[in-house]
């Protein structure tokens, strides 16, 4: 009942940021104006700011925000932590090590694909390493040598970043900070479909392992006994996810909070199955994050915060709050 | 259901001794089968060489006559439970949804629970006397209460054989009886049941046959009368025993002496 409930409210959330998210912005739109452009008349300019500057911004926030939420859940199952988020095995370190290498020597202003390729690129150069060191023996995917080579691949990536801000000039590191922080900004329905391309059927994917993943919280030994192919399902939800996550990443930055504290929440709410906290996941980290984009955007406009500000300063309270309830009964 | 191993040598990475070294045994169908043995003799590792966790170096494992890695996971666990000795979830769960999973490997990843895996849940929980549990935070109960409700997780998956590691670890006294006698039951109802113990006194007085293991080695197999001999015992466990009728079950009982006469 809670759980249906809780559902409920999750897509109406989502459609109600979908809503705010397209209504307001930097520009202030009056109601006449805005439902002129929604139904293609008004100017033309009206009609650019919501078609091609907030929709598609909209949509990236879904599907990025909901992505991290759900890969952040299946990070936990899988590394059986929790603690575990999108990014603890080192995705943003590449992701991040990429995109400032390719800012760093100027060849962002080259294309605005260049940024989003390089930090992909980062991404996977991370999931690479980690996967092949943590593989290795026994051709089994061990979890704890998993977390191990990400956390230390993640390290070595903030050093490669360190060094080469610290030969940089001060625009390129301005920029790489505001990138690293991550930003919505700059969204179009190109990044939209590829990211779509990639989170839509990872998420069926990942919501195809609920079961499995359920199994992985009793051990790996007893999810064997069970049923679980274990080796399968932890490769499948580790790439998968991860290539999800760093989809995100390319287009997004790093934004924090979303892949920690949606899925705990949600957790705290409905219990730790997987085939409910999955879903409902996806649908509260898809909707947290268009709500924090539009806050983002419209709190010290025209001046935009960086939307892991506000992930932040929204997602912690919110989460404390969960938090003592649960401790409380 | 049967479960066999033959000629069975186990080594993990690369130990220098083999965890198990040429080791032939046979359950045959519904019986209550004992292994026994000292600490580190290979019991668990058998387990898992049965069930497919651990690959052998040499000889074979089968489970009802076909190659354990012949089976595949999900197959082989509708076919066998098994509770290994100690898990630790990383997550709350109720009762009720720890003992669901034994219906996984009858479930596909979408299909939602049907009549058929309700009943299945009802009954297992019943026969483990773990129905008033059902709301419980798994991670709340009590050793009994546990074991109890993992048994009953296996025997959700409705298998015909069933494996366990040390259930009664660490219980009290009704609560041995309690899961002895559900396993002896079952034995009668034609499931097939592997069960590694310390309590060599009720595993002789409910097992139909048993496996001594000693260093990952067979030191003895088969009936009581074959297994309970004082010279095998206190070869095996390195310490002197008495073995004697019990006058109450008329099994046989092993009393630990005084004296340790091991160097």
């Amino acid at each position: 009942m809670k759980r249906t409930l809780l559902a409920v409210v999750l897509v109406t959330g989502a459609f109600v940021a979908v809503f705010l998210g397209t209504r307001f912005g930097t520009v202030h739109l009056s109601t006449s104006e805005f439902i002129a452009a929604l139904f293609g008349g008004g100017t033309e300019m009206h009609r650019n700011i919501l078609f091609e500057l907030r929709l598609p911004r909209v949509f990236l926030g879904l599907l990025v925000g909901g992505g991290l939420a759900l890969a952040g859940s299946v990070f936990q199952a899988l590394l059986r932590n929790p603690l575990a988020e999108p990014f603890i095995l080192g995705i943003s370190g590449g992701a991040a090590a990429g995109a400032v290498l390719v800012i760093a020597l100027g060849l962002v202003a080259a294309g605005s694909v260049v940024l989003p390729a390089a930090a992909f690129a980062g991404a996977l150069l991370a999931i690479l390493l980690v996967f092949g060191v943590a593989a290795a023996a026994d051709r089994r995917l061990d979890v704890r040598v998993l977390l191990l080579a990400g956390v230390v691949v993640g390290s070595f990536f903030t050093a490669v970043i360190a060094f080469i801000l610290s030969l940089s000039e001060a625009r390129a590191v301005r920029t790489a900070i505001v990138w690293m922080m991550g930003s919505l900004y700059g969204a179009d329905w190109s990044n939209v479909a590829v990211v779509a391309g990639y989170t839509l059927p990872a998420a069926l994917v990942l919501l195809g392992l609920a079961r499995a993943l359920n199994l992985m919280a009793v051990g790996e030994e007893t999810a064997a006994y069970l049923g679980a192919d274990v080796e399968k399902v932890k490769r499948v939800a580790y790439i998968v996810a991860s290539l999800m996550t760093a989809a995100g990443v390319a287009v997004a930055g790093v934004i924090g909070f979303v892949g920690l504290i949606v899925p705990h929440g949600i957790r705290l709410l409905v219990g730790s199955d997987q085939r409910i906290l999955l879903p409902l996941s996806f649908l509260a980290g898809a909707a947290f994050l268009c709500l924090a984009d539009l806050l983002a955007r419209v709190v010290l406009a025209p001046i935009e915060i960086p939307i892991g500000v506000i992930t932040a300063f929204l997602g912690v309270p919110l989460f404390l709050v969960l938090l003592r309830r649960s401790m409380t009964g | 259901m049967t479960f066999e191993a033959l000629d069975l040598a186990v080594r993990y990475g690369r130990a220098h001794h083999r965890a198990l070294d040429g080791v032939t045994m046979r359950v045959p169908e519904g019986a209550l089968y004992a292994v026994l043995g000292p600490n580190g003799s290979g019991k668990s590792t058998l387990m898992r060489a049965l069930m497919g966790v651990v690959r052998p170096e040499g000889g074979e494992v089968r489970v009802g006559g076909k190659e354990t890695r012949a089976w595949t996971r999900r197959a082989l666990a509708r076919a066998v439970g098994a509770v290994p000795q100690a898990e630790h979830l990383a997550f709350p769960l109720t009762v009720r949804d720890f003992v669901g999973m034994g219906r996984y490997p009858h479930l596909g990843p979408l299909r939602p629970e049907g009549d058929k895996d309700r009943a299945a849940i009802r009954e297992a929980m019943r026969r483990c006397d773990v129905v008033e549990l059902v709301d419980r935070d798994v991670t709340t109960l009590s050793g009994g209460e546990l074991q109890r409700v993992r048994i009953a997780r296996a025997l959700a998956q409705e298998p015909s054989g069933l494996v366990l590691d040390e259930p009664t670890a660490s219980l009290d006294i009704r609560h041995e009886m309690t899961i002895f006698r559900l396993l002896r039951n079952s034995a009668e109802r034609g499931m097939t049941v592997l069960l590694i113990t310390h309590h060599i006194n009720l595993a002789a007085r409910f097992a139909d046959r048993f496996l001594l293991l000693s260093e990952g080695r067979v030191a003895a197999e088969g009936g009581a009368s074959d297994v309970f001999k004082e010279e095998i015992l206190e070869r095996v466990y390195r310490w002197p025993v008495a073995v004697e009728t019990d006058p109450i079950s008329g099994a046989p009982r092993v009393t630990p002496l005084q004296e340790s006469t091991a160097s």
